[in-house]
């Protein structure tokens, strides 16, 4: 198979990896809070964009605008009503957010039902080397490109990102410096909301809206970010990165199974060396 | 029955809101000699719109039975317990039925996994026991009764077709478990006798939902036609994903398991159109007999799509009505031979029979390509018999099986 195509599938695997991991890797690595309601994050941007393009609206727009704000919203309420009051508190966060997790499964179930919904994948296909392949996984490359430099200009260009990093470094001292980092906190967790509801949008037309979606991504996900490290930005890049390539690679020469095996038994390689993940090892001055 | 005042006077109250004074005799009459029939169906959970269309069908079948009569003279009464997609609830349901609410017939299960459970529970305490899913084949025991369609029935109709309409190249994707592993044996013996041959076999996780590389991989091996059995909604992103990349029409891609629950209902046609489905029984079957039956269906407020699963489960029930009435008896060895006695019924599509050695069905097969959201039958194979357990399994010679084999391909 041709070189540029297989770069081609390469950069799609991270790219994947990365858009699903980032709005995690923001909650997990800036405010230590382990979300298990991610993968249902991810549903509901998916939800919502069938949902709107199934009532009429641009695709476009339910997408890039619709989505990301109803899922920021929920993450939100969520954050005032819940999460702000275990922080510190990692496994009682578990605990809160998989019981979300299991409750907005049983809402969509409620709501929408077990069937898949779709809408169609626009954009058309091309043809590479003689492969075709959709110009939508174009699209998913450059979305996922543009997530990580946009959260990384605002978090290293932007008066916002420097509250919120001073914020996630030494809550007390900005505190005493005249910051509001209760607001900070609920901010910092509707932005990676947000993220993920953007996320789970630009996968619906590839893979329907089912109310447990979420579980297709979340173990990876989890993985990735897990491994990634405390730098929410260049861990999740540089775990996506390796497990993406490692798993793309073994399931293109052996099986499907055989690729997520070869994930599962380096991510347990990488975390029997580095305990606190790749970035607490390398790049430690990161993002 | 325990029939304190409030009850009574809240059944009498209903029967004299839902129904004329003939209804409330009706009613009086049947509460000493209902017959107890037990379904177990997953009404929540991930496998929910297999179960609630079961449970509707079985109600509406037993409506129907008891209008007409009953079964016996007496009235049907369905006891029916939600299992919530969980295979532990299936053990403790099946028990229930059998000792506390004394069933003398179970219908439902979803999972092979949550058959096998049930199954052993059922057997133990006598009470015959109707399976109504697709599934990979193998099971040969006396007190279960299998109406699905097994990959024998479906793939013995598909291959031919795909080699004598699309040519001899065929890839085969599915869930990598024993339906997907034995379908993928099946295409490969059946590829083989008709002058095919497989070029690929790719199996996945039930959560995989990324074909990327699975569609290079197709359009590398350049296959003639693609046979999935693929199951869950992971999967289900594998359509989605292959009209994008461009090569839906290029290569002809068929299903044994597409449908089930009304996907082309709910999924844009633009990536549904032309994906080919063989199935025993879909709604839309051009057939007086299925027309009238969808019309009473929909006349009795069930609006859920009938797919061969719905179906599937009122044939098992009017198999076991059938047998009750030839037995003139509801006890479990008499109707057990009453159904071995090569027993048949007229369903909506067709004469439904039931093999007395294997306990599987015997009907037609349809095969069908979807188009706008409704189905245009290409092919038809007559009285199609599961034959994945021949030289295995016999159940007249050998009535003390117990187990499921590994249908040898």
């Amino acid at each position: 198979m041709d070189y540029a195509v297989l770069s081609f599938h390469l950069v799609y695997a991270i790219a994947l990896l990365v858009l699903t991991s980032l709005g995690l890797a923001i909650v997990f690595g800036m405010m230590r809070v382990v979300n298990f309601a991610h993968g249902e994050f991810l549903m509901i941007g998916g939800y919502t964009l069938v949902l709107s393009v199934q009532a009429g609206l641009n695709i476009w727009l339910a997408m890039f605008v619709v989505a990301p704000a109803v899922v920021g919203l929920v993450g939100y309420a969520l954050e005032r009503l819940i999460i702000r009051h275990l922080y510190g508190r990692m496994l009682d966060t578990i605990l809160a957010t998989w019981g979300v997790s299991l409750a907005l499964i049983g809402l969509a179930t409620w709501a929408f039902g077990f069937q898949q919904r779709g809408v169609v994948a626009p954009l058309g296909s091309f043809t590479l080397g003689g492969y075709r392949d959709s110009w939508y996984s174009v699209l998913i490359i450059a979305v996922a490109t543009a997530l990580v430099l946009g959260t990384w200009w605002v978090l290293r260009h932007t008066r916002t990102g420097l509250l919120a990093r001073g914020t996630m470094q030494n809550a007390p001292m900005a505190e005493a410096l005249g910051m509001n980092t209760s607001r900070v906190y609920a901010w910092t967790f509707a932005a990676g909301a947000a993220i993920s509801g953007l996320a789970g949008a630009v996968m619906a037309p590839l893979t329907g809206a089912v109310p447990t979606i979420g579980t297709a991504y979340v173990t990876r996900a989890f993985i990735t970010v897990i491994t990634g490290g405390a730098n929410a930005i260049t861990g999740t890049v540089v775990a996506s990165s390796l497990f993406g390539t490692l798993s793309e690679l073994v399931t293109r020469w052996a099986t499907p199974v055989a690729g997520h095996v070869a994930l599962l038994a380096l991510a347990v390689v990488l975390l029997r060396l580095m305990p606190s993940g790749i970035t607490g090892r390398f790049f430690r001055r990161s993002l | 029955m325990n029939l304190n005042r409030r009850a009574f006077t809240g059944s009498l109250a209903s029967g004299l809101l839902a129904a004329p004074l003939a209804g409330l005799s009706s009613l009086a009459r049947a509460q000493g000699n209902e017959i107890v029939i037990g379904s177990i169906q997953d009404m929540s959970g991930p496998l929910q719109p297999f179960g609630r269309g079961k449970s509707n069908v079985l109600k509406f079948g037993v409506a129907q039975i008891n209008a007409a009569g009953g079964l016996l003279g007496r009235p049907l009464r369905i006891v029916e317990y939600d299992t919530q997609s969980n295979n532990q609830l299936y053990a403790q349901f099946g028990q229930q039925l059998a000792l506390r609410d004394k069933a003398v017939v179970a219908f439902g299960g979803v999972t092979s996994a949550a058959r096998e459970v049930v199954r052993p529970v059922l057997r133990r305490a006598n009470v015959p026991y109707f399976y109504n899913m697709p599934y990979e084949g193998g099971v040969c025991d006396r007190n279960t009764v299998l109406t699905g369609v097994t990959p024998s029935h479906a793939l013995r109709t598909i291959v031919p077709h795909l080699i004598k309409n699309h040519g001899k190249k065929l890839y085969v994707l599915g869930a990598d478990y024993n339906f997907g592993q034995l379908s993928a044996k099946w295409i490969r013996r059946l590829a083989a006798e008709h002058g095919g041959e497989v070029v690929g076999v790719e199996l996945f996780p039930m959560d995989a939902a990324n074909f990327n590389t699975t569609i290079a991989k197709i359009q590398a091996a350049a296959p003639n036609a693609i046979i999935n059995s693929f199951v869950g909604p992971a999967h289900g992103s594998f359509y989605g994903q292959w009209a994008a990349s461009g090569m839906k029409g290029k290569v002809a891609l068929a299903s044994q398991t597409f449908g089930d629950v009304g996907e082309h209902l709910l999924m844009p046609k633009e990536i549904t159109n032309g994906v080919i489905v063989c199935t025993n029984y879909f709604e839309e079957l051009d057939m007086p007999s299925n027309k009238a039956f969808i019309k009473a269906y929909r006349d009795a407020g069930h609006k859920d799509y009938v797919s061969n699963t719905t179906m599937n489960e009122y044939v098992a029930l009017r198999l076991w009505a059938a047998a009750v009435a030839k037995a003139g008896s509801l006890d479990r060895n008499a109707v057990l031979k009453a159904l071995e006695s090569n027993l048949s019924i007229d369903a909506p599509h067709g004469q439904v029979a039931l093999d007395p050695a294997t306990h599987h069905c015997t009907y037609d097969m349809y095969l069908a390509e979807v188009r706008d959201g409704g189905y245009r039958v290409l092919d038809k194979s007559r009285a199609v018999t599961a034959i994945d357990m021949v030289g295995q399994c016999d159940l007249v010679k050998n009535p003390n099986t117990n187990q499921q084999f590994e249908p040898r391909i």
